[in-house]
């Protein structure tokens, strides 16, 4: 194998310590949810859930990448198992999204009641 | 430092080419696109969520309101707070996995079972605060009247805060008998009857006059709308079902497929949990009779922890979705 087989104890703490951060951060900012952020939006999502899909991608590379080991792997694999996921997932929320919103418009402007 | 298809390493391929094109083992490689497959039937869980959502972006439930129970902190509710701890169990049993990984590349097998052994302690508490969490949002807190159109009422005090059915309902006077098979003429049975009926929901009503009904819609502050007293004494007019807790068909929370995907997605991911946890079993007893010190490698940890991992990352994505966003 490539990856010579030296100790990583002190990475794997050190991504333990990130994760953790990473999660109270969320928690805080979930329990508090601060006006400023939950209620201003940007392109169709307010700023808070921003942040939490950001630091969620954040914990997910390093779960992957040190966890994982996926930086000790050649890039062929490497690249053809990411990308493959990246794609489709980018690709099927960008068209369900898209379709959800459209379904709501017509609920909400049709001429039928559906909640009541 | 392959496992078990050393054989003919170096022979037979094909133009000169390398056994291993990307410089991992048939064994590992499948896990990767095992995980790869898995990923995208998550995302497709996920994704499906994220749909039925948007089109009902006005009425959703608000998860810190629907996941607020604490072990021994019953009353008062604490949004977020233990399924932060379920969180932190599974990242740290991630990381015994990994340190037990590290361990077995050097040959320590002592190493290896103590952290096997930690991160099987984790993965079980995970599963076991998981079950706890279904009961409680099966059981339910408030309970809820659902409307002849569908939607749900809930009831709430002047000041905003929830009130529980069994704080107001009235007790009539009635008969109410549960259908079951044997009293049916024909296959004919109900689910279960909630505490109280519509009737003394409605009474109740009557009687507090500082109960205000909750609608489901989310309003310009991201809070769900409350009726003054009139609006709520002619919405509660068209009352037609007591909602107590959480099944497939209907929830007290808000809309129906919130409650069906909250079951089908974390009971999914449960579910990796639990065949993860076996897997991990199997895995320390065969360090303990000392296989992977006989093959001089202890690649199946590795592999093991690839998808010990891959329960972890999706739980990651489970958390945002459904209480943080």
């Amino acid at each position: 194998m490539s990856h010579a087989h030296v100790s990583n104890t002190k990475r794997i703490w050190t991504v333990f310590g990130l994760l953790s951060i990473v999660t109270i951060i969320e928690v805080v900012l979930g329990i508090i949810k601060p006006e400023i952020l939950h209620n201003n939006s940007l392109l169709g999502l307010n700023l808070l859930n921003w942040i939490f899909i950001i630091l969620t991608g954040v914990k997910a590379y390093y779960i992957v990448y040190a966890f994982m080991h996926m930086e000790g792997e050649k890039s062929a694999l490497r690249h053809a198992v990411i990308w493959p996921l990246i794609f489709l997932v980018a690709y099927l929320l960008f068209i369900l999204l898209i379709e959800g919103n459209y379904v709501f418009g017509v609920f909400k402007n049709s001429t039928i009641k559906w909640n009541f | 430092m392959s496992t078990v298809t050393t054989a003919n390493s170096g022979e037979k391929v094909w133009g000169g080419g390398d056994n291993q094109p990307l410089g991992a083992d048939y064994g590992k490689l499948m896990m990767w696109f095992f995980i790869l497959s898995d990923a995208l039937t998550f995302s497709g869980f996920l994704a499906a969520y994220g749909f039925s959502r948007f089109k009902f972006i006005e009425t959703w439930p608000l998860a810190d309101e629907v996941f607020t129970h604490v072990p021994f902190m019953h009353g008062s509710p604490q949004p977020m707070l233990y399924v932060a701890f379920m969180t932190f169990v599974l990242i740290f049993s991630s990381v015994t996995m990994v340190l037990a990984v590290d361990a077995g590349h050097q040959m320590k097998k002592d190493k290896v079972v103590l952290y096997l052994f930690l991160t099987i302690i984790g993965g079980l508490i995970f599963v076991g605060s998981q079950a706890w969490e279904w009961k409680n949002f099966i059981k339910g807190e408030y309970g809820a009247v659902e409307t002849k159109g569908g939607s749900l009422l809930q009831f709430v005090d002047t000041e905003g805060h929830r009130v529980a059915l069994a704080d107001f309902a009235a007790t009539l006077p009635e008969d109410r008998e549960q259908l079951s098979r044997n009293k049916g003429k024909w296959f004919m049975e109900e689910a279960t009857l909630p505490a109280y009926s519509v009737a003394e929901v409605q009474a109740g009503f009557k009687a507090h006059p500082n109960i205000l009904v909750r609608t489901e819609h989310i309003d310009a502050n991201k809070k769900k709308t409350v009726l003054s007293r009139s609006e709520s004494e002619l919405r509660l007019k068209d009352a037609s079902l007591v909602v107590e807790g959480a099944n497939l068909t209907r929830n007290e929370y808000g809309s129906k497929l919130f409650a069906d995907f909250f079951f089908f997605i974390t009971g999914f991911h449960g579910f990796h949990v639990f065949s993860g946890v076996v897997i991990n079993i199997i895995i320390f007893f065969n360090v303990l009779l000392g296989t992977y010190e006989k093959r001089k490698s202890y690649e199946m940890v590795e592999k093991v922890g690839l998808y010990w991992h891959f329960v972890d990352l999706v739980w990651v994505f489970v958390f945002t979705v459904f209480y943080l966003v």
